[in-house]
């Protein structure tokens, strides 16, 4: 199936500074993809080279094999990390003004917005000033500005940030069913969890350079690092040729909690005969890196030691 | 997309039009207006509203009071009796000043006249009195002199036509004159406000939306050159809107002013017929006050003066034989380009200052040729139109809009006219032009202190 964006060795710089060295993405069609990287590492650049806030000194943008062009405008909604409305415009107004910007006509536009109102239970706040709003309602109004015109990609930095855990998970739901109805979603985001979550497919991008993408499971499996956790009781011999116990925990009653990583050419199963003929085994799990570790491990890989001391 | 940049320039309108302080604005300015007219109006006939009358008790026995000259501001109402029932009689009247002129005054002494008053005599008063008695005793000198009565009235006469024909003539000239450096005035100060006004608004706009950081979003359905516009011109309509609006209410409130007090004037004006002839000429002379007065009007006034009255205090007048095509469609130009100018370079300063307070540095060099214009517009070019000083300031871009227009209205040349007009729009799409260029960089730059040096880079940076 064709892509539904790909950048093809895109490269920006600002006077000295490059903030994006040859970047080349594919962007699999009805999927959530994460964009993940430390700040400053040019996520925003690529995001507003996409939504053509600004163009690429070299390399290009494609939309469903097509090359970046104005009439994508309106296929692409795009939630800033930095939100921001008129503040002294009021809801209803400032929906259908950025709506209309977007292309839609004045009466397509003001019923789609009283349905997600009323799905996100604004409908009492139409009337008033964005001001008035909390932040986490103005939040809301921002997402259904995003979404409004049903465009085909969406691109959402930090959506979850200003939102309190069940509005977090109510968008959360919002951005799947709109992934489920056919659209591309752009993740940007620093919450690992919701990463690993909903992502479909991750790039993470370090230093204006992409250092690592593909699916989420395929980028787990080659970080795996054949260690177990295991848990029984009874005494373990620390010692082996085929493993090594990383960590030893003794509980009481002679019961254990350790993290064993298996020598090339193990696999768990010898793993396993060998405790079953020796301990009482209660647990046996692998211990899969999560995204986050993935993402620090990457990102230390590949940032001399005094860049990352300034980074964090 | 042009149809976004109307969707800006709409909400820009719409979003000023309806807030409150719009409204106030647009109904405190024509009644200050209306207010200030009331004044000059009130000034101008206050003269003729009060008329004071002064009683005269004349125990000189030189038939002085009786020879004593009324005018408009003042009537000398003889009476008899003694000091003390005169006294008594004045308090219990209406009048404003009792006049004493005692017994024994002589020329050679003209001594213990004393002016009596309910309260304080104001100065105007007794200089009234003064003059009068001057007037009286240094005809009389001159007739102790040995001038005959006939010589005497022959002088008279001739003092009198003199002044008429100095101030007629004079006004004449003067008043053509002053009506086009008057309109000259009106139309550079007009657009010096203007551009003042709504450019500054501009600014805080583009201010506005940058710190409340709604540009990413914009930018996203919108290209940066099309917000920049669509707000320039969004907020050019509420100006022109709240002008209008200030035009006809203005006109509005003071022709209800002018109507009262035309109708005041008139009936001063017949009173003054019938009760004195001879005045007639000067009563309408000071009605005209600074406006047009020629012999025909005079006429006019004794014919119907109500008619002359509305006729003297009509602009039309003084615009005849005024270019008129030529001040409007220039006005016009130099308004929009002036505007569009100056604008585009507020927008460009809003863009690229986080603040509003780092504002003033980027501010003083734009404002600087505005100011300047319009100082040495109303002072040199007004006095010298044709002077090397107007011409070059009419040419530079920056100047030319005010300039000219202070220009217009003495006539200028077609081919100065036009070369200024094509260096206007040259000007304008130039700073359009760099605004465009700061404004794409600065509306997404945060947090770094803007000098010259890294403005100018911007201008280079690359889509």
């Amino acid at each position: 199936m064709q892509p539904a964006l790909e950048a093809l060795n895109v490269r920006k710089t600002y006077g000295e500074h490059v903030a994006l060295n040859d970047v080349s993405l594919e962007i699999p069609d009805r999927s959530i993809y994460g964009l993940l990287g430390p700040n400053g590492a040019g996520k925003t650049s690529l995001i507003r080279i996409i939504t053509q806030i600004t163009g690429a000194d070299a390399g290009e943008i494609r939309i469903r094999g097509e090359k970046l062009a104005p009439k994508h405008i309106g296929e692409i909604g795009y939630l800033p990390e930095e939100r921001g409305l008129y503040k002294k415009m009021k809801v209803g107004e400032q929906l259908l003004y950025l709506a209309r910007l977007k292309g839609l006509s004045r009466t397509d536009a003001t019923q789609r917005i009283k349905a997600w109102v009323q799905r996100f239970d604004l409908t009492p706040w139409v009337e008033k000033n964005v001001e008035d709003l909390s932040k986490g309602m103005q939040q809301k109004v921002q997402f259904i500005a995003t979404v409004l015109h049903e465009p085909s990609i969406i691109i959402l930095d930090e959506p979850f940030s200003g939102f309190d855990p069940i509005n977090a998970n109510l968008i959360k739901d919002e951005i799947l069913a709109l992934r489920d109805k056919g659209a591309t979603i752009i993740l940007a985001t620093h919450r690992m969890e919701s990463v690993e979550e909903m992502c479909d497919n991750i790039a993470l991008i370090n230093r204006s350079r992409k250092v690592l993408d593909g699916p989420v499971s395929t980028v787990k499996d080659a970080f795996r690092t054949q260690t177990y956790s295991v848990e029984g009781k009874g005494r373990l011999m620390v010692m082996h040729p085929d493993f090594e116990v990383l960590e030893h925990n003794e509980r009481e009653n002679g019961h254990f909690h350790d993290i064993i990583r298996l020598h090339a050419g193990t696999t768990p199963n010898d793993l396993l005969r060998y405790l079953i003929g020796n301990v009482e085994v209660h647990a046996f799990r692998e211990l899969i890196p999560s995204i986050n570790e993935i993402f620090i491990r990457r990102v230390k890989e590949t940032m001399p030691e005094t860049l990352l001391e300034e980074a964090v | 997309m042009p149809s976004n940049f109307w969707l800006i320039a709409q909400r820009e309108y719409l979003t000023r039009v309806k807030k409150r302080s719009f409204l106030i604005m647009t109904l405190l300015v024509p009644l200050i207006v209306a207010a200030f007219g009331f004044f000059i109006v009130k000034i101008a006939t206050s003269d003729n509203d009060t008329q004071e009358v002064v009683q005269v008790l004349d125990t000189s026995g030189q038939n002085l009071g009786a020879r004593l000259v009324s005018t408009k501001q003042m009537l000398f109402k003889p009476v008899q009796g003694t000091l003390e029932t005169v006294k008594k009689d004045y308090l219990k009247s209406e009048d404003d000043g009792l006049l004493y002129l005692p017994a024994g005054l002589s020329l050679e002494a003209p001594k213990g006249v004393q002016l009596y008053a309910k309260g304080n005599v104001s100065i105007r008063k007794q200089q009234a009195v003064e003059n009068a008695l001057d007037k009286l005793f240094s005809e009389d000198k001159m007739r102790a002199s040995g001038l005959s009565q006939e010589k005497l009235d022959a002088l008279k006469t001739n003092i009198d036509v003199d002044s008429i024909n100095l101030d007629e003539s004079g006004k004449e000239k003067n008043s053509n004159a002053l009506a086009t450096s008057g309109i000259a005035y009106a139309l550079a100060l007009l657009i010096y406000l203007f551009i003042f006004m709504y450019g500054v608004q501009i600014m805080r706009g583009v201010g506005e939306e940058k710190s409340s950081r709604i540009m990413e979003v914009m930018l996203s359905s919108v290209k940066p050159f099309e917000m920049m516009m669509g707000k320039i011109v969004g907020i050019a309509a509420v100006g022109l809107t709240q002008f209008l609006l200030w035009g006809i209410l203005s006109v509005g409130a003071t022709s209800v002013v002018t109507a009262v007090f035309a109708d005041k004037l008139a009936a001063t004006a017949k009173t003054e017929t019938a009760a004195n002839p001879g005045g007639t000429e000067r009563a309408a002379k000071v009605m005209g006050g600074a406006e047009v007065a020629s012999a025909d009007n005079a006429a006019a006034t004794s014919a119907d003066p109500a008619a002359a009255v509305s006729e003297r205090f009509s602009v039309f007048k003084a615009l005849r034989g005024l270019p008129l095509g030529m001040i409007a469609v220039g006005f016009v130009i130099y308004f929009l380009g002036g505007y569009l100018l100056y604008g585009a370079l507020f927008g460009a300063i809003g863009a690229a200052v986080d603040d509003q307070t780092d504002t003033q540095q980027f501010m003083f060099p734009i404002t600087m040729p505005l100011i300047l214009s319009y100082i040495i517009g109303v002072s040199v070019i007004l006095r010298n139109p044709d002077g090397p000083v107007a011409f070059w300031m009419s040419m530079i871009p920056f100047t030319s809009p005010i300039a000219m227009v202070i220009r217009l209205p003495f006539g200028v040349p077609v081919w100065q006219l036009a070369l200024s007009i094509v260096l206007l729009i040259a000007g304008f799409i130039f700073t359009v032009w760099i605004a465009a260029r700061i404004y794409r960089v600065g509306v997404l730059m945060y947090g770094k202190k803007i000098t010259y040096g890294e403005l100018s880079k911007w201008l280079f940076y690359k889509g």
